[in-house]
């Protein structure tokens, strides 16, 4: 009964965990490119709308995926003209993107909110995790085998991904110079604005598809603000995370879980919180109070070991100007 | 003009590099006017001129960081027009910035191939390493492939920055200062690269504003001043006064008037102080210094051995690990800032822009940074705004900052004027100790010389001063005695006498001098 | 053609005003998209929205009304933003100023206390604990260097929750996440209470809390102006280096400045329940305190400006009120942020087309030196 119940939990924090590791994931590419956009709430909202809106029109939930990523996307350019070209104040434009990604997708989600009937992306099974001995049956195929969708198994090939390409390769070592010191790549060569743009923009098909896999696997459906609060998560995750991809996996399903932990204390009968639903209110806060306690341990561990956000994070780079 | 730039092409051999007519304005400012500049191909060109003069502006055309407004550059005789560092990197021009353009937190085989076009996508780390070891090998300049950046001492950073352009192939290399943050002794070793560089076809400009380097390494020296160039000469025939007179305009004095100091009590007592630099690691290690009232104690050093902790411990804004801090007789270790600031101690950091005012403040408000908390600016909750306004403007009189009005933000002063502003501000509150940082890094020939007499003013009024600078020029004719910091100890004392230059460069690099000199 | 940036050497007065002017009309245009899109004439729905919001009998009490918290809570957003400390969880610390107020005028004192010591408490209590969540986050950043942009964001989220606990638990009443109305003692004056008086005022519903959001600006303005804390905020808001090299203390001003902030915010909340809706209740602000930021922003942080800006923006939200769907207005407070932001730059950069020939690099050079 243990065992399932933890089991329970964790498989849960895997797949709610999922959007919020898209969301965190492409955070953390445009900041290490040295740009804060607070606006993640807001891209999501859009991809997590223009998902559902095209899977139901076209009936597949794929192309809802594709244009749900661009629809993130373009309209993170609205923060990379206001941030880059206009040399804007970053922390205002994020939250002017979040306005507008909510307040749109308000109004032109209207038609949507009665549908139930969307398309969505299916489930993944993997038998032979059931076929390992001792650990499948009871562990594996209860936690990844059985009810992951194809949605977390793409989170999961993507952290390398973004790994191998932040640490691993020449875009990303141009990705992490322009994010530290940007007259240093100016110097040599590298298009600092032009890759700052491009990074924004892969932060906002990142927090596309983490608004799709919301509306098209964890919960099918689209409400109002229906990310409550994750795309602001996911920010507070980056800084947890300590920029590293792998440590952004760890966040995300940790918050996964704390995400869930409401409904699953809720279901124990011995707790006080069965027979007086009432007080679940006071479980829906420890997502939002574990956030905070995340970064209190995050920002200890930042002096202990002098980590840091990459040097230029929200300074916008003028060529010439001192101390860029 | 003593040689036509044109002389040589029209025996049909181009120049390496050459600038006809070049124009160059900013805001409010002619940066170079008609400049006309050849270089020829092997040579070591200086390039010669007071800070302000043009001389980077008019580089940084070269490589590609502006364009100029008109006239024409020509490398190898080729017409070229540059739109990014890519293109002259692409054409064989590497630059060597004052402020190495290295990115501190990544190592040196990724610095070096930042720019380069392969790898294409995967980086072999473990091959690229191998490859920077046996390029630093051939070119006999040493360096650690997978070290960070950050580790690096200035010097092998230079040398890394070195490194980079050859790396990239350049043919011609621009040398920004080079030596502004070398110990004699890497200078030395400098010099000794540059003129292997040559030997194997590489083509040098020398960016510098100190005259005995000019005359020891360049085979030509062309002078600019206020944008404009005023000759050039040739290297091995001319002489320091020459040099000197064509950069400034009339005879310069090299060394300060002052009478000899009159040193008093101890105005500031450093006992025994360790304290962690910002990466946690040992910094001070048990330093023990007197300041008398009426003597300039200079601290000699490379950059990163301790001086900006020294500063700060000082000034109450690093916490001392141990030991103790007394100034004018009153124990103020680890006592917030307002304490040593009551205790009238004056700090002329060494980041103008960064620490030593607000950059978008305007200057009114700059000036009372350290007195509006007590009257007769500060008046109970309250600041004396109309006293402000006149005391400001009475200061700037007084300290000759040039601007139009005391409303302008601080950020558009230039170097020289934003720092007489912030001296007019510490020194009008006759402080009893005064620490100077890197006072005159950066600035022009007219605003040295006011600052360094400010300076001696305060002494002969009687103020202890600190006096912590890398130019050892600087420290020589400013310091009644002179301290050689080396890995937050201090390794010696000597007399501010030029014949010990050798012996101050062996401590900053770390030898132990027996004490004979001292005072 | 090309586009080059240099910076202004100097900002010409009338240039701030005039910039804000066209990116509130250029917002609005922008705006006419979606509201197209909704099947709306924009210049009806426009013409409809500025009626409603200004132009009618009722408009100027009715603005004013929903300008009050607005121009509470912006002062918060102002104070705070002032040094550069980005407090965006406005709306939570409203809540809880609401909440405490509640607390006040249900629970702790009696219905029969006097009008005036009930208030007075119900404001020290409404100002407490807005500060008390504005200083969470404070504290957290001066002690620990937590990013307040965070947490105080997170903390709105729990401040949401907490408010639902009480109105769905203990301090329910008749139902559906309301409390029971509050004693007419702890109701704010408000015009129409002196109808008999001044047969004008009958029905207008402009409250107390009009006065408290003025009175509380031009002390800000006055702080900002002329005190030590005031010049501290600056220094610190531009430079923090500075002004610790200038003996400032970092942490305490941090501190106060986000109880402050959050007590103004607090009051917001207050104000709300004692002025406008009489009890306590689920969503009683329709994000009051986000709003707040943008009329913070749009009076570049200046308190006397957000007066205006704030009536301005009760205006809209009157307005808007008439405008389905109900996104819209947040939608267009978003566009007008961005064109906020986006006028700032040319105020603070002088931009030209130049002939690409003579295109120069992008440079903040000094007047008088490249030094």
């Amino acid at each position: 009964m243990e065992l399932a119940f933890l089991i329970n939990i964790i498989e849960a924090g895997l797949r709610t965990g999922t959007p919020l590791l898209f969301a965190t994931l492409g955070e953390l590419i445009t900041e290490r490119a040295g740009v804060l956009n607070l606006g993640v709430e807001g891209m999501m909202l859009v991809g997590a709308l223009a998902g559902f809106a095209v899977a139901y029109g076209t009936g597949n939930p794929w192309i809802g995926v594709l244009v749900a990523m661009l629809a993130g996307g373009v309209i993170s350019l609205l923060h990379a003209f206001v941030s880059i070209t206009l040399r804007g104040d970053q922390v205002v434009s994020g939250l002017a993107l979040t306005f507008v990604g909510t307040g749109l997708t308000s109004v032109l989600g209207a038609p949507y909110v009665q549908v139930r009937d969307v398309p969505r992306l299916p489930v993944l099974p993997v038998p032979f995790l059931y076929d390992i001995p001792l650990i499948g049956p009871s562990i594996l195929w209860p936690l990844f085998g059985e009810k992951q969708n194809v949605i977390f198994f793409i989170g999961l090939l993507l952290v390398p991904a973004v790994w191998f390409w932040i640490e691993r390769t020449r875009p990303g070592l141009q990705l992490r110079a322009i994010g530290e010191k940007p007259a240093a790549a100016d110097a040599v060569g590298v298009n600092v604005g032009a890759l700052r743009y491009f990074y924004v923009f892969v932060g906002g098909l990142f927090a596309g598809l983490a608004g799709a896999s919301l509306s098209l696997a964890i919960t099918p459906l689209w409400i109002n603000e229906m990310t409550a609060g994750q795309g602001w998560i996911a920010v507070g995750l980056v800084i947890f995370a300590g920029w590293n991809p792998w440590r952004a996996l760890m966040g995300a399903y940790i918050f996964g879980a704390l995400r869930r932990l409401p409904l699953d204390l809720q279901a124990i009968a011995w707790l006080p919180f069965a027979s007086n639903p009432i007080l679940g209110v006071w479980l829906n806060m420890i997502p939002y109070l574990f956030t905070i306690l995340a970064l209190v341990f995050s920002s200890r561990e930042a002096i202990r070991k002098r980590l840091g956000a990459p040097a230029a994070l929200g300074i916008p780079y003028v060529r010439g100007e001192r101390g860029a | 003009m003593k040689n036509s730039p044109y002389a040589l092409e029209m025996q049909g051999v181009p120049y390496a590099l050459e600038m006809r007519g070049i124009t160059k304005r900013f805001p409010g400012v002619l940066a170079n006017d008609n400049v006309n500049f050849a270089v020829k191909r092997g040579e070591i060109h200086a390039l010669l001129g007071e800070n302000g003069a043009g001389k980077s502006t008019l580089m940084n055309m070269v490589n590609g960081l502006y364009r100029p407004d008109e006239g024409q550059i020509l490398l190898d005789g080729k017409s070229i027009k540059f739109s990014s560092p890519r293109d002259a990197i692409d054409n064989g021009v590497g630059m060597v910035h004052q402020h190495f353009m290295l990115v501190p937190t990544q190592t040196v085989s990724e610095n070096l191939i930042l720019g380069q076009k392969t790898p294409r996508f995967y980086i072999n780390y473990k091959k690229l390493e191998q490859d920077i070891a046996d390029l630093s090998q051939k070119f006999g300049l040493a360096v650690e492939p997978n070290a960070k950046i950050w580790q690096l001492s200035v010097g092998e950073q230079q040398r890394v920055e070195i490194l980079k352009m050859l790396y990239q192939g350049a043919k011609l290399l621009i040398m920004d200062e080079p030596t502004a943050v070398l110990t004699p002794q890497e200078v030395t070793d400098l010099f000794k690269t540059l003129r292997e560089m040559t030997a194997t076809g590489h083509t040098i400009i020398f960016i510098s504003h100190k005259l005995d380097e000019v005359v020891e390494i360049a085979d030509r020296v062309t002078v600019l001043r206020r944008g404009r160039v005023e000759s050039t000469v040739d290297g091995k025939s001319t002489s320091k006064a020459e040099l000197a007179r064509l950069m400034v305009g009339r005879e310069v004095l090299f060394r300060i008037q002052k009478k000899p100091a009159n040193p008093t009590a101890a105005a500031l007592v450093i006992d025994h102080v360790s304290c962690e630099n910002d990466r946690g690691l040992p910094s001070l290690r048990d330093l023990s210094l007197t300041v008398r009232s009426g003597e300039v104690v200079g601290i000699a050093g490379v950059a990163g051995n301790g001086q900006t902790e020294l500063a700060q411990v000082i000034a109450g804004l690093r916490q001392a690990t141990s030991g103790a801090v007394i100034v004018q007789g009153q124990n103020v270790t680890n006592q917030p800032a307002t304490a040593t600031i009551d205790q009238g101690l004056a700090y002329i950091p060494a980041d103008r822009n960064g620490v030593g005012s607000s950059p978008n403040l305007n200057l009114a408000d700059n000036l009372i940074l350290k007195s509006y908390r007590q009257p007769p600016i500060g008046q109970g909750w309250r600041i004396d705004l109309r006293l402000v306004r006149a005391q400001a403007e009475q200061l700037i009189e007084q300290f000759d900052v040039k601007t139009p009005n005391v409303d302008l933000p601080a950020r558009l002063l230039s170097g020289g004027n934003l720092q007489k502003l912030i001296l007019a501000r510490e020194i009008s509150r006759q402080p009893k100790v005064i620490i100077a940082v890197y006072p005159v890094r950066g600035l022009d020939v007219g605003a040295i010389e006011s600052i360094h007499q400010m300076l001696i003013d305060e002494r002969d009024r009687g103020a202890g001063i600190l006096l912590i600078s890398e130019d050892l020029d600087e420290l020589l004719s400013l310091s009644d005695r002179i301290v050689v910091l080396f890995e937050g100890q201090i390794v010696g004392e000597v007399p501010p006498d030029d014949d010990l230059i050798n012996e101050i460069g062996l401590m900053m690099a770390g030898t132990k001098v027996e004490q004979s000199h001292a005072t | 053609m090309q586009l080059k940036i240099e910076p202004r050497l100097e900002t010409p007065r009338w240039l701030p005003i005039v910039s804000i002017i066209l990116a509130l009309i250029l917002a609005l245009m922008i705006g006419a998209i979606p509201l197209a899109y909704g099947g709306l004439d924009p210049i009806v729905a426009y013409t409809q929205m500025f009626r409603t919001g200004f132009f009618e009998t009722y408009s100027f009490s009715d603005t004013i009304v929903k300008a009050t918290p607005l121009i509470l809570a912006g002062l918060g957003v102002t104070i705070a933003f002032r040094m550069r400390l980005w407090n965006i969880g406005a709306e939570g610390q409203l809540f809880l100023g609401a909440w405490a107020a509640t607390g006040v005028a249900l629970f702790w004192l009696p219905p029969t206390t006097p009008k005036v010591v009930m208030l007075a408490a119900m404001t020290l209590a409404g100002f407490a604990a807005g500060a008390v969540w504005g200083a969470i986050p404070g504290v957290l950043k001066a002690k620990l260097g937590v990013n307040e942009i965070i947490s105080s964001l997170m903390l709105t989220y729990v401040a949401v929750e907490f408010n639902n606990y009480f109105v769905y638990g203990p301090w329910a009443a008749g139902g559906f996440g309301l409390t029971a109305p509050f004693p007419r003692t702890a109701w704010f004056p408000r015009l129409t209470d002196f109808g008999d008086i001044v047969p004008a005022f009958r029905g207008l519903t402009a409250h107390l809390g009009i006065l408290y959001g003025i009175i509380a600006a031009v002390i800000l303005f006055i702080i900002f102006k002329y005190s030590k804390w005031g010049y501290e905020l600056k220094v610190i808001g531009d430079n923090p280096d500075a002004a610790r090299y200038a003996g400032m203390n970092l942490a305490r001003t941090i501190i106060l400045t986000m109880i402050v902030s959050g007590g103004l915010a607090g009051l917001a909340g207050m104000s709300e329940v004692a002025g406008v809706v009489h009890r306590l209740q689920e969503n009683f602000s329709p994000g009051y305190g986000f709003t707040a930021i943008i009329v913070a922003w749009l009076a570049r942080l200046n308190p006397l400006a957000v007066i205006v800006v704030g009536y301005l923006f009760g205006g809209l939200l009157v307005g808007g009120d008439a405008i389905q769907p109900a996104g819209i207005p947040l939608l267009i407070q978003g566009i007008i942020l961005f064109c906020v932001i986006s006028a700032d730059t040319f105020t603070r950069y002088r931009i030209r087309l130049v002939q690409p020939a003579a295109t120069t690099a992008l440079t903040e050079e000094t007047v008088t030196s490249e030094g």
